[in-house]
């Protein structure tokens, strides 16, 4: 068979962020017409691979690269995504960059609008030519005609389903001449299956055209379904590369997934049969920008610890959130049997609830407040505790917040010069100590913690983890866990739900193997 | 949706206009003013305002908010008058060569207004407010201090001591400049049947041509067509009805003016057809979204803010050779707010604005404006409360309007996540 030069050729690819490797001699060949599928978790590397080659800014600022990119078999330096652009290299990421008033025909020529001369360019210049919206109808209507979708270029962009915005960015890179390789970025993310189905034939349809696709999905099914080779990436490493006709959906999953695991939570599990629900969801829905739920299920026994997981933007962050009624939620949640009003934060701790939020920053703390009004805040407010009262006068009941600081800060080694410290000037992980030392004043019959170890050092992790575990073994709260390290979930957790596109896919002891839950992940 | 629907849709759509439009029916009966002179002032008004108020649009559109800053403009277009007025230039050519220093200064100042507002992104319209406040204070050291202080010179428009200009300056000679061109002789501002057959045949031509040259045959042209025959038919009958003969007499339309008014819209309206009203959609709708198609939104933006100080500039020059006199240090201070003020009852928003809705608010908010004391007057019988009311209503109706505009688009959220 001859030789065909590969459209794009990434070699020994190494790029480190301050020391930290985040790319290791990743290297991938991508041939005309081919579909070609780049799956790993979060953080294993993807995006720093797609920056590298579009010369996004993040990458030369830190210190570049290292390898070579090669473009139909000639070796490129990309400078700026305009010159990726020019090699003809397409790219629809996952946020629509779509204008939400213009049409569906406007959105595809964006800032490439054919122009022609009217008045006002006759007498000021060229730069006052009129936009030739005939031309932009016929330019759009040829590359739609191309995709195979029928879609009228007047249509509003804002008024489509999801689905035909995803075409219609695809329909943009098209009708830029020259592309013969199109990168997506998880297409079907926010797609329904129907419409998900249409996006897979589009890219077979590309490719047929000559066009190679560089699919980056975590979606096995639709790796399987499409893709002619695979690679993936986990920490930073290539793990694999496979022709699809060479592996199975399972073995793709267990690569993905695949880590050393430190011990795995045993518990009797009979333990858990018959127990009385302490928490009870039924078709959940928030609207949370990013991690939008779209009908949950869940029932959380009294007394476990529930982990919920599953890839970033799924919708896992968006439970929690719902059940404080931080974001618009929908649906049914009751507490013990008794029914919990919804959208109210209030009522949520009223119905002893307490929540460590993912976002430690803004929801967490006080920045400038110390460490015992920290946590003495929230039982202030919310059961009137911590005060010495005269009559109608409160007046803080000082002896008793700084024991009660003490007591926590010792329990959970915050290291602080102590009570009195401004929490602002603490470590992430002690931040986080402080957090759920506050949630747990509240004498909360469930406490949900959401990421409490995102961004705090291995030593703190531990600790955050074990304190989570204990609490749940000595007071018996109930705990819900969210986390997207899905070791701790399987550390801590005695059972874990997987949620994927807004729903529970499985739920899933914690001695599971790799493979559930990659494949529960991967949505399938 | 149904026709009970359609209906709902449209009154939501539509109800700051048609809430205002209620205040003004109630004004307009409690007032006790006859309709003719209401007219005649609404008329005078208009052409006075309309042009700065269309000012508003281009900022809207580019997706940076109520454009407070047109103050800027209103003060360019103040130096203008002024320069004019110490070379004793006299009548139109005065009106034209102050126009002309005053879009140079206008476009000087809304370069540097848009820069300011591209370091301040998301917070326009406070920006814009306040560098207003600023300007005005730039704008008093030059002519209360400079002017006759520093660069030294004598004209009767320095006060008594040498140094600084007069706080009212008489525009005599150029009143009426514009407003009443005289061809050959003959008045162009005529009585208001006249005017209403002068612009009903305009736009006959007008749509005629498109209906049978540009072979547009759409039903709205054709309906225009119509209005536009109506306009002449109505015109020539008011016209020779006795019964009329009040408005004939006081309705004075300065058809010069307007005729710059309908053109500053026609070129509103090209110019959102260039490549460069395009972008400033797009920038408007998602600035994101559009420098990643490689628009270059800063620059974008100051466009829009040049423009929109240029034509506030012109705008507040009509308004004075109008007036016939100027008021040097207080004349441009509340054009911002009044200007907001009468785009938003026209149903315009932060984020959306037409020149439909300019030119209903404009009318809106000066009929209430005109109305309001003498009503509030009547209904309390207490001559007191007339001009608090005008504050009231000014200051209120920014209140009302974007407190309805944040309930509709709340009522759309909601609508929106529950599709979901």
């Amino acid at each position: 068979m001859a030789e065909i030069t590969p459209v794009l050729s990434m070699k020994n690819i190494g790029k480190a962020f301050s020391g930290n490797q985040v790319l290791q001699d990743v290297s991938l060949d991508i041939m005309p017409g081919e579909i070609y599928a780049l799956c790993g978790e979060n953080g294993a590397g993807k995006s720093t691979l797609m920056n590298i080659l579009f010369g996004m800014p993040v990458i030369s600022s830190t210190g570049g690269y290292t390898g070579k990119v090669l473009i139909d078999g000639k070796e490129v330096q990309i400078k700026k995504p305009q010159e990726a652009i020019a090699y003809g290299i397409g790219m629809v990421h996952q946020e629509f960059m779509l204008i939400p008033g213009f049409t569906v025909g406007e959105n595809i020529k964006l800032n490439r609008e054919p122009l022609k001369n009217g008045a006002l360019s006759r007498v000021f210049g060229k730069q006052l030519r009129n936009v030739d919206f005939e031309q932009i109808e016929k330019d759009a209507e040829a590359s739609l005609d191309r995709l195979g979708v029928e879609l009228d270029p007047h249509a509003d962009v804002e008024t489509l389903p999801v689905g035909y915005m995803q075409f219609v960015e695809i329909a943009r890179e098209l009708d830029k001449s020259n592309v013969k390789l199109l990168i997506l970025d998880e297409p079907t993310a926010v797609l329904a299956e129907s419409e998900a189905e249409i996006v897979l034939d589009i890219i077979k349809r590309l490719s047929k055209l000559g066009i190679a696709v560089l699919l980056i999905t975590h979606r096995i099914g639709e790796i399987m379904y499409v893709a002619d080779t695979v690679t993936i990436l986990r920490d930073g490493l290539n793990v694999k590369t496979m022709k699809i006709a060479d592996t199975t959906a399972g073995e793709i999953a267990e690569l993905m997934v695949g880590r050393e695991l430190v011990a795995v939570k045993q518990r009797d599990r009979d333990e858990s049969e018959n127990k009385e629900i302490a928490v009870s969801i039924k078709n959940l829905r928030v609207d949370m920008p990013g991690e939008r739920v779209s009908g949950i299920n869940l029932d959380v026994y009294k007394g476990e610890i529930l982990g919920i997981g599953g890839l970033a933007g799924q919708g896992k962050l968006g439970v929690a959130n719902g059940i404080m009624g931080i974001y618009p939620t929908f649906g049914e949640i009751t507490v013990f049997g008794k029914p919990l009003k919804l959208n109210s934060p209030k009522s949520s701790i009223g119905a002893k609830f307490a929540f460590v939020s993912e976002d430690r920053k803004q929801q967490g703390f006080a920045p400038d407040l110390s460490i015992e009004m920290n946590m003495v805040i929230p039982a202030m407010v919310n059961h009137d505790e911590f005060f010495r009262k005269f009559g109608p006068f409160h007046q803080i009941d000082k002896k008793k917040v700084e024991e009660t600081a003490k007591k926590y800060i010792e329990e959970f080694q915050i290291r602080c010069t102590g009570p009195k410290q401004e929490v602002k000037s603490l470590s992430g992980g002690n931040q986080q100590k402080v957090c759920i030392a506050k949630a747990i004043l509240l004498q909360p019959d469930v406490l949900l913690v959401s990421e409490p170890t995102r961004g705090i050092d291995i030593g703190a992790k531990s600790i955050v983890l074990e304190t989570i575990s204990r609490i749940n073994e000595e007071t018996g709260v109930t705990i819900l866990f969210t986390s997207s390290e899905l070791g701790e979930l399987r550390q801590v957790c005695d059972r874990i739900a997987i949620v994927s596109g807004g729903k529970v896919a499985d739920i899933l002891p914690p001695d599971a193997t790799n493979e559930e839950f990659g494949l529960a992940m991967g949505g399938k | 949706m149904g026709k009970n629907g359609k209906v709902r849709g449209f009154l939501g759509k539509n109800i700051v206009p048609l809430l205002f439009a209620c205040f003004c029916a109630v004004g307009v009966y409690y007032s006790g003013t006859g309709i003719p002179t209401i007219l005649s002032d609404l008329v005078n008004r208009f052409d006075r305002n309309a042009l700065l108020v269309l000012s508003l649009i281009l900022p809207v559109i580019s997706g940076m908010g109520l454009n407070f800053g047109i103050v800027l403009g209103a003060m360019s277009g103040q130096v203008g008058l002024i320069l004019v007025s110490i070379w004793k230039i006299q009548g139109l050519p005065a009106i034209l060569i102050a126009m002309l220093i005053a879009m140079v200064v206008a476009s000087f100042c809304g370069f540097l207004a848009g820069k300011m507002l591209n370091q301040t992104k998301g917070q326009e319209m406070i920006t814009s407010m306040i560098l207003g406040f600023f300007a005005n204070g730039i704008y008093q050291f030059i002519f209360l201090f400079i002017a006759g202080g520093v660069i030294k010179f004598s004209s009767d428009l320095l006060l008594s001591s040498g140094i600084g200009i007069k706080n009212t300056i008489a525009l005599d000679s150029m009143q009426y400049a514009l407003d009443d061109i005289k061809i050959f002789g003959v008045s162009t501002k005529v009585d208001l049947f006249t005017a209403m057959m002068f612009f009903g045949a305009l736009f006959l031509l007008y749509y005629l041509f498109r209906v049978l040259v540009k072979k547009n045959r759409e039903k709205k042209y054709r309906i225009r067509l119509g209005i536009s025959a109506a306009l002449i038919v109505a015109g020539a009958v008011g016209y020779n009805l006795p019964a009329l003969v009040m408005y004939k007499m006081m309705v004075r339309v300065p058809i010069p003016t307007y005729l710059v008014i309908i053109g500053v819209c026609i070129l509103i309206q090209a110019f959102m057809k260039t490549k460069l009203g395009q972008d400033m959609r797009a920038v408007g709708h998602d600035r994101k979204v559009a420098a990643s198609a490689g628009i270059r939104v800063d620059k974008v933006r100051i466009q829009a803010i040049i423009l929109s100080t240029v034509i506030a500039a012109l705008g507040q020059i009509i308004f004075y050779q109008n007036l016939g006199t100027m008021d040097t240090y207080y004349g441009h201070e509340k054009v911002g707010t009044y200007c907001v003020a009468a785009i938003l009852i026209g149903g315009a928003s932060v984020q959306k604005a037409t020149i439909g809705q300019a030119i209903l608010g404009t009318l809106l908010f000066h009929l209430l404006f005109n109305v309001s004391p003498l009503a509030a007057q009547n209904m309390f019988s207490n001559s007191m409360v007339g001009g608090y009311f005008r504050m009231v209503a000014c200051y209120g109706i920014i209140a009302v309007a974007l407190i309805l505009h944040a309930w509709r688009s709340r009522v759309d959220r909601k609508k929106k996540s529950e599709e979901v």
